[in-house]
């Protein structure tokens, strides 16, 4: 404990509620939320929540770090905006939930079965490769996630739509080769990776 | 007045021509009512039949003026008339407003204003022109008791006027709680910063004022008078003594913090590092901000408990809530955050009023205070600092933190001397059963409190309280005003509150202890019923001495002389007429409003006989909120019974039971009271008027025992201001109730 810097990292080690402010996207919010409960009155998912909007800011402040990043509340989130709109406080709860999300994905602590976190890292690879979403691919992938034997049932499931998207020229079958790209995709890995580099070294602090 | 020569005066305005015989009202007027002129006229209250009028008093000798035509509400600029009785027939919001137009109700609609017109002719007859009884003469300087941030407000806001002020403390210095802090939260935008103490300017101001007169190490030894001549002794610590006379006194005697040795579960007297809200600021201030353990050692973690011994059931506790804690602790809480420490705020329910409440909330947050709900259940030594064990409520979670000073958010206990009347609320409690307030009341009996006023009243030392403590004022429309004419109360005597509105409160009553000195000068009285130069008298040699009227007094008025009759100290008198409602034998009356004046008018009404189906109400309404409910049921068109007849009375306490007797025998066949409601949240406007009448008519089943009477045939009701349609409603149930029990077999 000599280092005064490491008395630093104890110090916020300790308090999560610093760690979600220095790290999670609008997390200077949380310690605004008044506990009025409209967040989680308004959520049309709310029963489904494991804990509603307002819980998880006051489980941030109580430090209950693990339980919050491995909560699967902030997952259900479908970004409706209802508690955005109704927050007295004004405090941008979707944003903050998206932020958690992330945050939770990027330590990974976020729950192992989370349907909608899988998705979207099947999103992100599909997306950060050509620098453009490849659909076909995205949707055969999202059949496959559940296994190969459901994503035969759903591919099979699904073939009339996407004939009839192939008809009318919303879907090209040659995409499955790799399809179309933006103009310097290296540029895009480049910046990317420099961003993953800048926030790995704010989380460095708080992962011990 | 030598001759009393009546004019009765009809309007035909308004449609009451239309719907009414005007011509027979006049008739009325002139043979019943023995009106000496009575004339119609199309449009009464317009210049040209205000001239009427006039000339008629000028020119023709008329000295008791009857208007039949709108309420007695309506229409007073253009209907005032000077060195004339005035009485008012209410013929439009009384009559034609609250009766269908149809042939059918044609008869019956006359038929009440006739009554109407007999009415106030016959008041009219019984009626004097009041006149200032002369007692004083005006004094402009007031005595403010107390120091700090409300008395000094109000002795500087009274200087302003150009009033002289003796300002009495007493302690050694003037600042009170206010002057101890270190800073506080603004007074203005930026709501969400903290300010800095400007008590110490506030004491050079009043320091430095040549209309004060600081009286440091003081006390108010004892208080005579009334408003416009008090005469009070003042007492040193040194024990000399100092006469002065003042024309009205606020007392601003603040509060004492709770006495956290009986929160011993919290921790209260335990420790040196659990203190309360003044303490900690005391610290902070002696620091210059740093925050401190009673050892000297920095405290890093300071944690507040809201509610400390306050809104709570428990015995001993606080049952209120002291309005400021919240937003103190809020501001203490960033004087340690800005100190480099962590601070929390354990909250049930974090209220912060007013439009700069929810700011400095949000400044707290924004400076990282923590604020987490929950109920603490436990402050206990933990090593070399302390551990409060609570339980989080919106996780449901039993938990604790540790601290380094704990802080606890107790209650304000008024710093009022002892209540005047707690033997009567005893009496009061005992009768009705209540074992846990009766305690409670012997408890606080028994504890030495020492008068603060020392008033020479035959009704006690103090102003009286309501609950808690707190001086009794009429909370909603009368903030300032005590039980006792010209004495106000400001600051947190009167209820919990912050410094910022103990500055708005001073300032109130300092503004009404002006307005009393200079209507005492006059002989008028300050309210509810300002301007009233009647006051009450009484007739020696029928007086009994049996003392009711000084007891039974609201506001403490009546005194006792040395043979032992009453002496009406008519400044302190608020003209409700209690008094005249208690008196036994009859004996006190106002010039304009007397046992004769109403009793007079219940007589005077046509009274059908047992056969003719048209039975009569009586209905006695007092004037602050039942009459002007009726007058709004007129408004809004809400039918009611045409076998109503009303009369408005100053307040239901100056009902004396005569009235009932008498409307019995010449045989209404119900009577109904119309007063405030009572009890702890009264809405009386005379405080105790309401609750006297129901007392004394809840003892009037044997007189109509005694008559042979059912006694639902006399009914008190609490109704309030808004109940424009409750009433015509409780008036038709009363119509059906006597055509179930049959007409009244008192008729001749």
């Amino acid at each position: 404990m000599s280092n005064p810097n490491q008395a630093m990292v104890e110090k916020y080690r300790s308090n999560f509620l610093k760690e979600v402010e220095a790290n999670v996207e609008e997390g200077h919010w949380v310690k605004m939320c008044m506990q009025c409960g409209v967040c989680s009155g308004s959520c049309p998912l709310g029963p489904h929540w494991e804990h509603p909007p307002q819980e998880i800011f006051m489980m941030i402040r109580a430090g209950k770090r693990e339980e919050v990043l491995g909560s699967s509340s902030m997952w259900m989130c479908t970004s409706c905006y209802n508690c955005i709109a109704r927050c007295p406080r004004g405090l941008p709860i979707t944003h903050i939930m998206h932020g958690l999300a992330t945050y939770a994905k990027r330590l990974g602590l976020q729950p192992k079965t989370q349907p909608t976190a899988k998705f979207s890292q099947l999103f992100w690879s599909n997306l950060t490769k050509t620098g453009r979403v490849n659909e076909l691919k995205l949707g055969l992938s999202l059949y496959f996630m559940n296994g190969f034997a459901n994503g035969i049932k759903t591919a099979l499931k699904m073939q009339d739509v996407g004939l009839g998207m192939y008809k009318t020229g919303r879907l090209n079958p040659l995409e499955i080769l790799g399809g179309h790209s933006i103009k310097d995709t290296g540029g895009l890995q480049k910046m990317l990776k420099k961003a993953f580099e800048i926030e790995e070294a704010k989380i460095a602090e708080y992962k011990g | 007045m030598a001759d009393m020569k009546i004019g009765a005066y009809i309007c035909q305005g308004c449609g009451i021509g239309d719907r009414l015989d005007t011509a027979q009202l006049a008739n009325v007027a002139k043979r019943e009512g023995k009106a000496a002129v009575a004339k119609e006229h199309e449009f009464l209250c317009n210049a040209e039949g205000v001239k009427m009028i006039q000339d008629d008093i000028d020119n023709d000798g008329v000295n008791h003026v009857v208007i039949a035509a709108c309420s007695r509400r309506a229409k007073t600029d253009a209907f005032s008339f000077e060195g004339v009785t005035l009485s008012r027939a209410n013929l439009r919001e009384g009559v034609i407003w609250v009766r269908p137009d149809t042939d059918e109700a044609r008869e019956t609609t006359q038929e009440m204003g006739d009554d109407y017109v007999r009415m106030a002719c016959a008041e009219s007859k019984y009626m004097k022109m009041p006149a200032a009884s002369g007692e004083q003469g005006l004094l402009r300087h007031l005595l403010v008791v107390g120091g700090g941030i409300a008395g000094m407000t109000a002795a500087l806001e009274a200087a302003k006027t150009g009033y002289t002020v003796d300002l009495v403390e007493k302690s050694g210095k003037l600042g009170g709680v206010a002057g101890e802090m270190y800073k506080k939260y603004p007074a203005k935008a930026p709501y969400d910063v903290l300010a800095d103490n400007t008590t110490g300017e506030m004491i050079a101001a009043v320091e430095g004022n040549s209309a004060i007169t600081v009286h440091l190490n003081t006390t108010v030894a004892s208080t005579d008078g009334a408003p416009g001549r008090f005469s009070v002794t003042l007492a040193t610590e040194s024990g000399s003594s100092n006469d002065i006379t003042v024309g009205a006194i606020i007392q601003a005697t603040g509060f004492h913090p709770y006495d956290i040795a009986k929160l011993p579960e919290l921790g209260g007297g335990k420790s040196p590092d659990v203190m309360d809200q003044l303490a900690f600021e005391k610290m902070v201030k002696a620091n210059g901000g740093a925050i401190k353990k009673a050892d000297g050692s920095d405290a890093r973690n300071v944690v507040f408990v809201q509610c400390a011994g306050q809104r709570s059931d428990t015995e001993g506790h606080l049952p209120y809530c002291s309005g400021h804690c919240c937003m103190t602790s809020i501001k203490q809480a960033r004087y340690v955050k800005d100190a480099g420490g962590d601070a929390t705020v354990i909250f049930d329910d974090l209220r912060t009023p007013g439009a700069d409440g929810e700011d400095v909330y949000r400044g707290g947050q924004e400076a990282g205070v923590a604020f987490s709900k929950g109920t603490v259940k436990g402050v206990e030594a933990a090593g070399s600092g302390l551990k409060v064990s609570y339980n989080d409520k919106i996780l449901a979670d039993d938990t604790t933190i540790d601290a380094d000073i704990v802080v606890l958010a107790t209650g304000m206990v008024p710093a009022s001397g002892p209540n005047p009347y707690i033997a009567q609320d005893i009496e009061a409690a005992e009768k009705d059963g209540n074992a846990d307030l009766t305690a409670k009341l012997k408890a606080e009996q028994e504890a030495p409190v020492t008068s603060i006023l020392n008033l020479q009243y035959r009704q006690g030392t103090d102003v009286p309280h309501l609950k808690n403590g707190f001086t009794d004022s009429h909370f909603i429309c009368f903030p300032y005003e005590t039980r006792r004419t010209g004495i106000y109360t400001a600051g947190p005597v009167r209820r919990p509150m912050d410094a910022h509105q103990a500055i708005e409160d001073a300032t109130g009553a300092a503004l009404k202890a002006i307005q009393s000195c200079e209507n005492a000068a006059l002989g008028r009285a300050a309210h509810p019923r300002s301007g009233d130069l009647s006051f009450p008298t009484f007739r020696v040699e029928g007086c009994t001495q049996c003392k009711r009227c000084t007891v039974e007094c609201p506001f403490g008025a009546i005194n006792e002389d040395e043979k032992g009759y009453p002496q009406y100290n008519e400044a302190r008198c608020r003209r409700c007429g209690t008094c005249m409602g208690a008196c036994p034998v009859r004996v006190i009356s106002f010039e304009n409003y007397s046992v004769e004046t109403v009793g007079q008018q219940l007589k005077a009404v046509d009274m059908p006989d047992e056969f003719s189906e048209k039975p009569r109400l009586l209905v006695l309404a007092c004037e602050n909120d039942a009459y002007p409910a009726l007058d709004m049921a007129g408004m809004t068109h809400q039918e009611y019974s045409a076998y109503a007849r009303i009369i408005p009375v100053r307040c239901l306490g100056s009902v004396n039971t005569i009235w009932i007797t008498d409307a019995l025998n010449s045989g209404y066949d119900g009577v109904m009271l119309m007063g405030c409601q009572k009890g702890d949240n009264y809405q009386c406007h005379f405080v105790k008027g309401s609750e006297m009448a129901h007392y004394r008519m809840s003892k009037i089943d044997d007189t109509l025992t005694q008559l042979n009477l059912e006694k639902e045939r006399v009914q008190t009701y609490e109704v309030s201001i808004t109940d424009i349609q409750r009433i015509p409603q409780i008036i038709n149930d009363m119509e059906k109730l006597i055509g179930e029990i049959g007409m009244s077999p008192f008729k001749f």
